[in-house]
């Protein structure tokens, strides 16, 4: 047994996947190369091809090389297999629970050979589960310069590697938290987590990336504000990251800004707000035209979704009323409001042919409204975030003020305490997609700006550093939702989304490597005290939750181990997006091509026409010129226009530019219907 | 025909009347005596009511109730003989229907009714009655209350333009349907007084109208002298209901911050807040996207308006009802999806009515694509018809099952030449279908002859209900003693074909061209009047009443009072925080909860800035004086178990 052990830790003798079954709780779903082999290259096919990247050609080579290695195993190991298994779990089961997982560098002649390599820059990754969101399995993972350069059992790797021995415990695509706020400004002071300190809370928590919101102040440059959010972003942080741009004001100038930012900056995400009114607040004319000039561009919009006049009005109330703390918050913002919100955006976005995505989910009938949408077929995208998914509002009504005013947030908590595990529930079905965990944290003293009138505390509460561990206790440890379904939710689904989806949020060669070895047993209570944020207050205080990252590899280094954070301010490097991510606009795109309105070939019409006054309701069709950027049609009509012709060519139909609506040429118009001139006054 | 009869009526009908009746005042299956006089509502401030009801067991004398033998027809005659002699003045005013069956809402049964001075004065069998009585013998056929038309817009402006039914036509289409009472909508010109509004459709009204009629009023705009209007018309002119657009933009449209604060004013005014729901923000925008396409014909109107956009707004306007504690009514529920809705919220206990419309329950959009430019402009109406076949049924069956609660028909006829104002461009066509004729037999056809509904509900659904819910309950709606002689004598097998060659409607085209309905007025009785036999109208322009309408209707208030008992918000007692507070630059976040200065009559500019020694809430007060301010003393409050530390974790 000690031999074989030692074999093992030598790690040539026996294929891995020998060692396997049984040692973890979970069945793999699907084995590379093992008793029930795939069909050769079958996995070839699943890991994406990746021609953008210059190490695309040379994966498939490896995958090639690899297999016939895998298959000449398969020849020598039936006779270890039958002795060998049983004896071998049980044997290796005691080692790695003490120990978990062990890191080293090879050692012998090899080293000699690749003296000059910097060996953090090579890892191996050996016996780890591989969990992607559509299957599971075990393989070991090479990675160099920061990317993923092969996939299988026992690869071929140069020397002075950096060896992980995962041990069997599940390798998992590093988070995205796709919705962060580090180092927001606020009325002159700045969120108390910095990009530093905040990607470090990301790291701690096994995200690897984070893509927070530049909030350019309404009236100011997007393009500004956006080159500002780099700057700092550039300078401190930790992990990868992206950035959603807001949108706080609508205008011609802006238009161009954000296709600038599109087609040069590498955004495809923005944000428009729904509620804080005469700040950020959209109206429906603006949110209208935002979501159809994104739509034509590919981006991805994404609401704030409360309706903003109505809360003005019950803020008003309750401060009237006398009631000044963070109760208040709660109270001026039922989660109707949201959901009413969450529905109209819903409506535009499906008038518009634009995907939508709804950040902060925060209640139950926000959800139901989003999963309702989806049965419907719109393309529509929920993010609940860690606090909803983990905690309620019923803290708001603490006696300790700074503890109220740190669950302050909008969409705020919701006060009904089934709502967490509700989230879950939509979360694991597939009706929300992604997480992420809005963290905007501010120290008590800023909170306490708002300390005699709930309107004026900052929002925002901590969660990137919990969330995957929330997630996977509330969910995964639950049976609601399994590990690949956990993968989908905290990191690919985000990928896709924007459109980084193979780079980021898949192991496969060619992925960035980006990889947390998540331990499924461990236990830790959360609390302020440990805690890697600044804030001195924990929404989750005292939770105690299953499920914690053992080790944080970011862009191919490790950054924690032991518990031990290594993170470097400044690694960070901005990871630009593309529009049109597949995910979601392949649908959109179909539907644009079905969704092509048709006007009725009718004679002219011949009979008397009334007198009228042209006023008031003249007005309608026209947007209010202050919103409208998008179109500058004269609002009296051609009145030449009606006979419209089936024969027209379509083409025509299908592009409608603005300023060339087509006016049909005089012969065509008087289009005389088969069969001959119907009398149009008559009766029918 | 006249005479002669050896059976009594009611075994006649037996079996002839489809429906089967529920409870039979006096016949085999005999209520307990007297059950009857206790579903006749007391009626207290009317002077009459209590006479007849001595021998009402007597079988055998109602042997000699003429019955026919199988001729569809009701007689009227006038009673001879010396009563003749006594009461040579007023034959007219009148009126003795026997032998039908009395239709309300909640049950059926057979009786007498006797009417004077244009009111019920005696419900029973056998009554005694003055001579020279003019007599109708309804021979087992229903009775109803006359309907109550929820929503007309007669003699509507619309840019110099006027409706084509002004209100001695439409009035007169309503009577021939069976319909005995009106509700139109005063639309202001948005900028012009609502009481001057009022007062020129009450002119109008009173020189034309032929049925009883009350008002609604729009509000157009928002500022402080209509909040001020508003109460006027409560307290002084009997409006109760208020209605509130969420379309027209830049007309008539309003803002949720203007909704709220209407709804808030309405609530405490007592009236019911009725919306027109449809997004007309993202109308105006997708209607400008239409006729981009170069799609200007009827069929754009349709396009430029698709039903989510109805039930996004129905959806917003609940939100806000619900914040407000405000009731609300939703008018013209035209598509499933709103309907879906109002169901949903009603489940979740909102206080929020529905109100499909003749051409949502009897037609579909469909033919905004027809080929004739005349017939398709004239299905153009806000919110349009949906272009699903199927939402006429979807809608029948909620309003059966009783997530739809009222029927108005939206009667807002414009001839072709009129309607062809907007023939090159379909956001000009004025909007507005017929319906005020059809409504009754359509719901009857649709709904009781298909086994949706049963007549009671079919009651309640065309007049109790409305008279519920605007307060002229049991005035209106319900045939009682006391109540107002508007009734109706039901025919269920008649057939007829509508059609606009033989409408009452001056219009050239009826969207239900060529729908055949059973069901039919045969007798239609206002103000103790009749006003239509034999298919002949016998109409009186001008002698419509104006009939003012109470606030705070029990159907709808009780509710909503209770609950504004109950939804009292508390603030938590906290001591004071005294940790270290962040310096701040003023920036525009303060401004966030104040509502923009121009649409906020409703409330004083609340001071953005807060008394900052305000915040110690206690428990013990929270009453009816919780918008006071605090006295000095209670605002120190020590939390039992000593003050806690504020800032340490908690």
């Amino acid at each position: 047994m000690a031999e074989r052990k030692r074999n093992w830790d030598k790690e040539d003798d026996l294929p891995v996947y020998l060692a396997r079954p049984g040692t973890t709780d979970q069945v793999p779903r699907q084995k590379y190369g093992g008793m029930f082999c795939n069909v050769e290259g079958a996995f070839e096919s699943k890991t994406i091809d990746f021609d953008a990247l210059s190490v695309g050609q040379r994966s498939s080579r490896t995958a090639k090389t690899q297999n016939k290695r895998e298959a000449s195993q398969e020849v020598k190991s039936p006779d270890s297999e039958k002795t060998s298994p049983c004896t071998e779990t049980l044997s290796g089961e005691p080692e790695p629970r003490d120990s978990g997982i062990e890191i080293k560098t090879t050692g012998g002649k090899e080293v000699l050979q690749n003296l000059d390599d910097l060996k953090s820059d090579r890892l191996l990754i050996k016996g780890g589960r591989i969990v992607n969101d559509d299957q599971s399995f075990y393989a070991d993972i090479y990675m160099e310069d920061g990317l993923i350069k092969q996939i299988g059992d026992n690869l071929i790797v140069p020397g002075g590697v950096k060896i992980i021995e995962a041990n069997g415990k599940m390798v998992i695509p590093g988070g995205i938290d796709i919705h962060t706020h580090f180092q927001m400004p606020y009325r002159g002071t700045t969120t108390v987590d910095d990009f530093a300190q905040g990607s470090k809370a990301a790291l701690a928590g096994g995200t690897t990336m984070i893509v927070d919101h530049v909030i350019p102040d309404p009236g100011s440059s997007l393009i500004e504000a956006f080159d500002r959010w780099r700057e700092w972003a550039d300078e401190k942080a930790c992990c990868d990251y992206s950035l959603h741009v807001d949108i706080t004001h609508w205008n011609d100038s802006v238009k161009q800004e954000v296709e600038t930012l599109i087609k040069e900056k590498g955004v495809n995400s923005f944000q428009v707000y729904m509620a804080y009114k005469d700040l950020y607040q959209m109206s429906n004319s603006e949110l209208y035209e935002i979501l159809t000039f994104l739509g034509e561009l590919g981006g991805i919009v994404q609401v704030h979704a409360e309706n903003g006049e109505i809360i003005a009005e019950e803020q008003a109330r309750m401060l009237e009323m006398g009631i000044t703390g963070p109760e208040g918050h709660v109270l001026s913002r039922p989660e109707e409001l949201e959901a009413e919100a969450v529905f109209r955006a819903i409506t535009i976005a499906s008038q518009t042919n634009c995907p939508l995505y709804v950040t902060k989910v925060m209640s139950k009938s926000a959800g139901d409204i989003i999963s309702q949408a989806r049965k419907k077929g719109n393309v529509v995208f929920g993010e609940p975030i860690t606090a909803s998914l983990g905690t309620d509002g019923t803290h708001y009504w603490s006696k300790n003020w700074a503890k109220a005013a740190s669950f302050v947030t909008s969409p705020p908590l919701s006060p009904d305490p089934t709502t967490p595990d509700y989230l879950n529930t939509l979360l694991a079905s597939g009706d929300l997609s992604v997480t992420g965990s809005a963290h905007c944290t501010f120290s008590v003293a800023q909170k306490a700006i708002g300390k005699d009138d709930f309107t004026q505390i900052p929002e925002g509460v901590n969660g990137v550093e919990e969330r995957m561990a929330l997630i996977w206790d509330k969910a995964v440890v639950t049976g609601k939702m399994d590990e690949n379904m956990f993968v989908a939710v905290t990191s690919t689904n985000a990928a896709k989304i924007l459109n980084l989806y193979p780079r980021k949020g898949r192991i496969a060669v060619g992925s960035d490597s980006d990889l947390v070895i998540w331990d499924s047993d461990a236990v830790r209570t959360i609390t302020a005290k440990t805690h890697n944020s600044a804030a001195e207050y924990n929404v989750f205080e005292g939770m105690e939750l299953r499920g914690a990252p053992l080790v944080v590899i970011c862009q191919g280094k490790i950054v924690l181990e032991d518990g031990n954070l290594h993170a470097t301010s400044g690694t960070g490097r901005f990871i630009p997006c593309t529009p049109f991510p597949d995910f979601a606009y392949k649908r959109v795109k179909a539907r644009k091509q079905l969704a092509v309105l048709r006007a009725v070939p009718r004679g002219m019409y011949d009979g008397p026409v009334s007198d009228f006054t042209p006023m008031s309701r003249g007005g309608t069709p026209s947007a209010s010129t202050r919103t409208s950027p998008t179109k500058q049609t004269p609002p009296v009509r051609n009145l030449h226009h009606s006979g419209f012709s089936l024969a027209g060519n379509p083409a025509q139909r299908g592009a409608p530019t603005t300023e060339e609506t087509p006016i049909r040429p005089a012969g065509r118009r008087i289009v005389v219907p088969p069969g001959g001139r119907s009398n149009i006054t008559s009766l029918s | 025909m006249s005479a002669t009869e050896d059976v009594p009526a009611f075994f006649k009908s037996m079996g002839s009347g489809s429906p089967k009746p529920r409870a039979k005042f006096c016949g085999m299956f005999c209520p307990v005596e007297g059950s009857t006089e206790n579903k006749t509502l007391d009626f207290d401030s009317l002077p009459t009511g209590r006479s007849g009801r001595a021998d009402s067991r007597v079988i055998d004398k109602q042997m000699d109730i003429s019955t026919q033998s199988c001729r569809k027809k009701v007689e009227i005659r006038t009673s001879t003989g010396k009563e003749a002699l006594q009461n040579l003045n007023d034959q007219s005013d009148r009126l003795l229907i026997k032998g039908g069956k009395i239709v309300n809402d909640d049950q059926s049964f057979y009786a007498d009714i006797y009417m004077e001075d244009g009111l019920i004065k005696q419900i029973g069998e056998n009554l005694i009655v003055p001579g020279g009585v003019k007599t109708i013998d309804a021979h087992g056929r229903m009775l109803i209350p006359g309907g109550i038309d929820v929503h007309t817009r007669f003699q509507m402006p619309d840019r110099g333009m006027t409706a084509a039914d002004d209100f001695y036509q439409g009035t007169r289409a309503a009577l021939a349907g069976g319909t005995t009472m009106i509700i139109d909508h005063v639309v202001p010109e948005p900028g012009a007084s609502l009481l001057t509004a009022f007062d020129q459709w009450r002119e109008w009204a009173d020189s034309k109208s032929c049925c009883d009629y009350s008002l609604h009023v729009d509000i157009t705009e928002w500022h402080k002298g209509v909040q001020e209007e508003m109460e006027t018309l409560v307290k002084d002119h009997g409006v109760n209901s208020f209605l509130v657009y969420l379309a027209y933009k830049d007309v008539f449209q309003l803002t949720d911050s203007q909704i709220y604060e209407v709804f808030s004013v309405i609530r405490d005014l007592g009236a019911i807040a009725q919306v027109h729901a449809e997004n007309g923000d993202i109308v105006a925008e997708e209607q400008h996207r239409v006729l981009e396409r170069g799609i200007t014909g009827p069929e754009g109107h349709v396009l430029s308006r698709p039903e989510e956009v109805e039930a996004e707004a129905v959806n917003r306007s609940i939100t806000v009802a619900n914040q407000t504690n405000c009731p609300l009514y939703i008018t013209k529920v035209m598509s499933k999806s709103a309907a879906d809705v109002i169901a949903l919220a009603r489940k979740k206990g909102s206080v929020v009515f529905g109100e499909p419309i003749s051409a949502s329950l009897g037609t579909d959009g469909s033919h905004y694509w027809s080929k004739n430019w005349a017939k398709a402009a004239a299905y153009i109406t806000s919110p349009p018809l949906s272009p699903d076949p199927t939402t006429p049924d979807y809608l029948n069956s909620l309003l059966s099952c009783g997530d739809l609660q009222v029927t108005g028909s939206a009667h807002c006829t414009f001839n072709t030449a009129q309607r062809a104002v907007g023939k090159d461009d379909f956001t000009q066509i004025p909007e507005g279908t017929n319906g005020t004729e059809e409504r009754l037999s359509l719901i009857w056809d649709k709904c009781v002859v298909t086994g949706k509904m049963d007549e009671n509900q079919f009651v309640a659904v065309t007049s109790t209900n409305a008279a519920k819910i605007f307060n002229l309950y049991p005035r209106k709606g319900r045939i009682a003693v006391g109540s107002d002689a508007d009734l109706v004598l039901w025919d269920p097998d008649v057939t007829k074909i509508i059609s606009a060659k033989s409408h009452n409607s001056v219009v050239e085209y009826n969207i239900f061209e060529g729908i055949e309905v059973r069901g039919a007025p045969l007798v239609v009785i206002s103000q103790g009047k009749i006003v239509l036999e034999d298919g002949n109208l016998h109409t009186t322009e001008g002698s419509g009443r104006y009939v003012p309408r109470k606030p705070f209707p029990d159907y709808v208030y009780k509710r909503i009072k209770a609950r504004s008992r109950l939804a009292e918000l508390r603030g938590v007692p906290r001591g004071l925080y005294d940790g270290p507070v962040c310096e701040v630059s003023v920036t525009p976040k303060t401004v966030t909860p104040a509502t923009s200065a121009k649409t906020s009559p409703a409330k004083q500019p609340a001071q953005p800035v807060r008394n900052l020694h305000q915040s110690g809430f206690s428990l013990s007060g929270a009453q009816v004086d919780d918008n006071v301010p605090r006295r000095n003393t209670q605002r120190i409050v020590a939390p039992p178990g000593g003050r806690a530390n504020i800032t340490s974790l908690g």
